[in-house]
This record gives C-alpha cells, structure tokens and sequence, in this order.
C-alpha cells in the first residue's frame, strides 16, 4: 500500500514537472532550451547531492540546519587554498573541501548522538559557529574569480566523457547512495533508527553510532558541495549559501522524505531536487518577482508536508479498516 | 523510559537552595561585570549601561513566551520572521498614509495572528513536529515581508515613536519598564496560575496530560498565540529604535531567544526550567555582548561565541556535570 503511494506520488510530482515545463515554455520560449536545461540541471546537481545527506539526516527524525554554513566553510577553505598555492590539483581541492565538511560533520554528529543535543538547537547552535569561522578564515573578505586558477574553477565548468562534471557527480553521489541505503546493513539501520527507535536498541543497532555517522555523511556532502558551488560561481564569500538549508529540506519533504523518520526514497529526492531547481529557474522567466522565490518556497515545504501527513492519515485510516474487515 | 516523579513541593534544604542553576547565572553575571570592567573603564558607567540594556531588551520580549514553548517540549524557530512582517507591515501601512497608531495595532494584530497559526497547524496537525511547522512558516513569514518592501526600507516615523526605543521614564529606559512589566506577568502566569502548571504537565507528558483532562491543544494554540503578539512587541521597539523597517530585520533573533533559554535552565525535553533563569540569562548575554563590543570583537566572532554558548548550555547539564536536584521547577 505505501509503495503504492511512493509510486503515486512520484508520478504525481513527474506529471507535475512536465506540466509547469509546458506552462512555462509557453509563456517564454527560451525556458527549454537546451543551453537553459543545462543550466538548470548543473544548478540541481549541487541541491540534489545535498538532498541526499539531508534525506538520511531526516530520515533519523533529525533535521540538520547547519549545512548552509557548512558549505560555505569548506568552499571558502579549498578557495584559500587554491589561491594560496594555484599549483593545487583540483582533487586536492575537492579532499580539503569534503574533509573540512567531514569534521564539521562529525563534531555535530557527536554533539547529537553522544551529548543528546536536540538536533535543531545542536545544528542551529553550529550553523553560527561554522558561519562566524568562514568570515574569520577570509577575514571577512571575499576570493574572487582572478584568484582561483583555472583548473579549480574547471572543477565546475569542466567535463568527463561529455557530462558536465557536476552532473557526473550528482549521479555518481546518488549511485553510491543508493546501493548504501538499499543493499547495506549500515544503510538499512539508518531506516531502522528512523522508524522505530526502541525496537531498533532492542534490536541491537547502536543507534548513537547510525546517528552520528549520519551526520558526518552530511557534513562530508555539504563539503564537496562547498567545493563545487565556490568552482561554479567564482567566488566565495562569508554568506555564501545561507539559506540554502531550507531549499535542500524543501527537496526532500518535496520528494516524499517523511519528517517523522524511517521513510525516504533517493529517486523521490531526485524528483523533489529537480522540482525546486526548475521552479527557482522558471519564475524569473514568467516575470515573477525575485522576491516571491521565499514565500513560494515556504508554501511549497507547507504545503509538501500537509499533504504527506494528510496521505498517512488517509493510509492508517485504510489499514484500520482493513483490520476490522 | 523511565518514568519521571514530579514531587508536590520540593523540601526546602541548603544544598537544594545553593545549587539552583539560577545562582549559576548570577555568578557569571558577576564575573561578566568584573571581566569588563576590568577590560574596559567605559563598561561600569552608568549612562552606558543603561543604553545597552535598551539595545539587548527588544529580543527579550519572545524570551518570556519561549520559555512556556520550550517547556512543552516544541520549538518556535519563526519569531525572528514574525518580528520582521509585523514590522514590515506597520512600516509599509504608515508610509501609505495610515495613522501610527492604527499602524501600531495592525503590527500587534498581525504577529499574533501569525502565532495563531502556528499553534492551529500544530494542534491539527499532530504528525508534524513544531520544528517543521514553524520552520516552514519562517520561511513564509519572512517571505511575505519580502513580497511587501522588496528590497526597500520603510520609515520616516513621527517623532512620538522613537519614544519606545529611545527614551526614558525618570532615569529608567522605557523599554526596561515594559520589559519588567511583561516578565512580572508571565512569570505569574508559568508559576502562580493553573495554566502555568498545566504547561508543566504538558512538558512532562503531553499524553498523560490530555487524560488527565488537559486542554493540551487549547494551552499549545495560546502558547503560540502568545509568541506571535510578544514578536510583535518586539517589532514596535526595534522599529523604533532602529527608525525604520526593512524585510532583513532581527535576522537570527530565534537563535539567540532560543540560547537565553536553554541557558536560562530550561530543558529542550520539557517540563523544567524557571522563568527567572530565563531572565537572568538575557542580562548575561546582553551584557556579554555589550563588554566583547567595548574590547572590538568582531560580530562574527560573536555569532561564534553564541553558537558554542548555546551548545554548552544544552550540553552541560546532560553530560551531569551540574545537575542539582531542584531544577524540577
């Protein structure tokens, strides 16, 4: 019955993406064009790899707030790098990144697992001192596009076997994702700390070391990410991403990530990424304000999670009388 | 889970009355002063002091609600955005010709109506945690005060305004007297009255609550409620200190309402903490911030130091370091 739903509901949000592609093709002819689909999914790679760290994250009944800032440590940190020493080699670029995110990972994965720390007061508490860390690093300045060598921002713009490296990534990110959660142990107690706790510690899982590993996959996502994101715009700054959070949980309640915990599917959050990248692209394009994207993106994160508890309740409801039956 | 014995009335008894976290944060503040003091000659005088109290005071307003929303167990992470559209809309009323104080109580009117339906999607709601929901609707809130000013600012209030943020009764800030005004009531509200203790109850246990005939949903929606008209409050100071209004304002105030808190004692799982801790810890962090402004720490390093405060003040009476047997309520 619920793989029904998922099945459903990911045909409803495709048929969804197709009509508003048409709509909007309609009203601006130069929406699918291929060098504008380009763009738009080469802006999804970068949402959909964090969707995933943030899928696991949520599918714990956690919620991770901080990987905005994350992101924008790590991007900040490879850019000195790089501007450092141009002799850096792009993957050297990527490791420091994707370490540094590990390790901010990994004190919050302590902080929750271990401490017990709420993990919205943990990663909000985070969010500030990663934040206030980037514009320390920098000095509050900004690495701007003539400081990075070329081969650093190639990382972005550069491509393997005639795929752009950030969708070479992405697919990359989610193959191993999806082997790791469908046919690992490891991964399969990610859903088994989410659905059901207690039964999970009677079962012999510890949760606090599923709890923090997943935060640390988060955190070493939203590094790379950092990484990819500074190679892409150029440019890293104090502020970069932040925000960015909020987009990348609308992803996945968007997707079908269930925020009391235990449900998520990678290709819903697939789906829900490149949902949100299309509708952040289409609406400058139909003349809708730059300040609508806030307010449609929280209706949106409402609307997504109404419905899914309105599915379950419709679910138990079923299952209910099925029993009585 | 173990069940958790709430007794009728603590015995009183010196190490209970020592031991209080409450003396905790007084011994900070001291050593805060002290510190200060030390460091810079301009921190102890009294014309400063006072006007850094009115500079930290405006976020203490949602402090007082916070702790009754904690103390159920939920989380509000939208205040923040609340301050913003209620102070947007007055802002954007009164340059479209309303009168200030019909502006004022639109103000008023629109964060309550925004606490309200936080707490109606909450109780309706009950998959959701309060996380989401008000993540969401920070999200909207602060969104809609975007669609109003865009990236304007609004102002150009009448001089009568000001009078809020800036001006003083005798020698004591206006602000501080409100502020006093509010903290006596809530406080009487979370100690003396049956709502109070039903908030208890709640924090506790929200099921075993509702058995006992406890109008959970009823005292959930008017906790909310509450926080939106206490962030609209915040709004009419801080738009009048500030002078005007723009859509960006108060970014990261639920961070900080939310450390003053937990560092105040009262627990993210519910049901313990005291009013005045709350109090208390607002002084802290005012004062804290005032003296590291004096000696020129960087606001980014301040965003650090609040970050890891928050932290700590979660952490440290989890890891049993300082737990003291009266911090039951």
């Amino acid at each position: 019955m619920s793989a029904k739903i998922a099945k459903f509901r990911e045909l409803g949000l495709l048929v969804f993406i197709v009509l508003m592609s048409v709509g909007v093709q309609l009203r601006n002819p130069s929406f699918l064009t291929w060098e504008n689909i380009n763009d738009m999914i080469t802006n999804t790679a970068i949402l959909s790899i964090l969707a995933v760290g943030m899928m696991l994250v949520i599918v714990t009944r956690g919620i991770d707030l901080s990987i905005g800032a994350t992101l924008a440590l790590s991007g900040m940190t490879a850019a000195l790098a790089v501007s450092h020493s141009p002799g850096l080699s792009p993957l050297a670029a990527i490791g420091i990144g994707t370490g540094i995110g590990l390790v901010c990972g990994m004190a919050l994965g302590v902080l929750v697992a271990w401490v017990n720390i709420l993990p919205i007061i943990a990663t909000l508490g985070m969010m500030n001192v990663f934040r206030g860390l980037t514009f320390e690093s920098s000095g509050g300045k900004w690495v701007s596009a003539h400081q990075m060598p070329d081969s650093f921002k190639n990382i972005a713009t550069g491509s393997l076997l005639g795929i752009n490296n950030l969708i070479a990534i992405a697919i990359l990110v989610y193959a191993v994702a999806y082997y790791f959660v469908s046919h690992t142990r490891t991964g399969r107690r990610i859903y088994a700390v989410g659905s059901n706790p207690e039964s999970a510690a009677v079962s012999g899982i510890h949760s606090a070391r599923i709890l923090w590993l997943v935060y640390t996959i988060m955190g070493g996502l939203s590094g790379l990410a950092g990484v990819l994101w500074v190679s892409k715009f150029a440019s890293a700054q104090g502020d970069t991403a932040s925000g960015y959070e909020l987009s990348v949980i609308a992803a996945c309640v968007l997707g079908g990530v269930s925020i009391a915990g235990g449900v998520g599917k990678i290709s819903g959050i697939v789906l829900g990424s490149v949902l949100l990248g299309i509708l952040n692209n289409a609406l400058p394009m139909i003349d809708v304000s730059a300040f609508w994207q806030m307010f449609i993106q929280g209706a949106i994160i409402l609307i997504a999670v109404l419905i899914n508890a309105l599915v379950k309740r419709g679910i138990d409801r079923n299952n209910l009388m099925r029993r009585k039956i | 889970m173990e069940p958790r014995v709430i007794p009728n009335k603590q015995e009183w008894s010196w190490r209970g009355f020592v031991l209080q976290w409450e003396w905790l944060l007084v011994v900070l503040i001291l050593i805060v002063f002290a510190l200060n003091a030390s460091l810079s000659e301009f921190f102890l005088d009294y014309g400063n002091l006072r006007d850094a109290t009115m500079g930290f005071l405006d976020k203490a307003f949602i402090v007082l609600p916070m702790v009754f929303i904690i103390l159920m167990g939920d989380i509000d992470i939208s205040v923040a955005s609340i301050v913003a559209l209620s102070s947007v809309t007055m802002a954007d009323l009164y340059s479209h010709g309303m009168p200030m104080e019909w502006a004022m109580m639109v103000c008023l009117a629109v964060g309550t109506a925004c606490g309200w339906i936080n707490g109606m999607l909450i109780v309706k709601f009950k998959e959701l945690s309060s996380v989401i929901v008000t993540l969401a609707t920070m999200i909207i809130y602060r969104g809609i005060a975007y669609i109003l000013l865009e990236d304007q600012a609004a102002g150009k209030f009448p001089k009568w305004f000001k009078f809020l943020g800036w001006d003083y009764v005798g020698n004591i800030p206006f602000i501080l007297l409100v502020f006093a005004v509010f903290a006596v009531a809530f406080g009487w509200l979370l100690h003396k009255t049956a709502f109070g203790r039903k908030v208890y109850a709640i924090g506790n246990n929200a099921t075993a609550s509702r058995y006992s005939g406890v109008e959970v949903d009823r005292i959930k929606v008017v906790v909310f409620t509450l926080a939106g008209f206490m962030s609209a409050v915040t709004a009419l100071f801080l738009t009048a200190r500030m002078g005007s209004s723009r859509p960006n304002i108060a970014t990261g105030y639920e961070l900080e309402v939310i450390a003053m808190v937990v560092l105040g004692g009262v627990s993210t799982a519910g049901g313990k903490g005291r009013m005045i801790g709350a109090i208390l810890a607002v002084f802290l962090i005012g004062y804290l911030r005032y003296g590291l402004g004096l000696i020129n720490v960087s606001a980014q390093s301040l965003l650090i130091i609040l970050g890891l405060l928050l932290i700590f003040a979660v952490a440290i009476p989890r890891l049993k370091l300082l737990r003291s047997p009266v911090r039951k309520a």
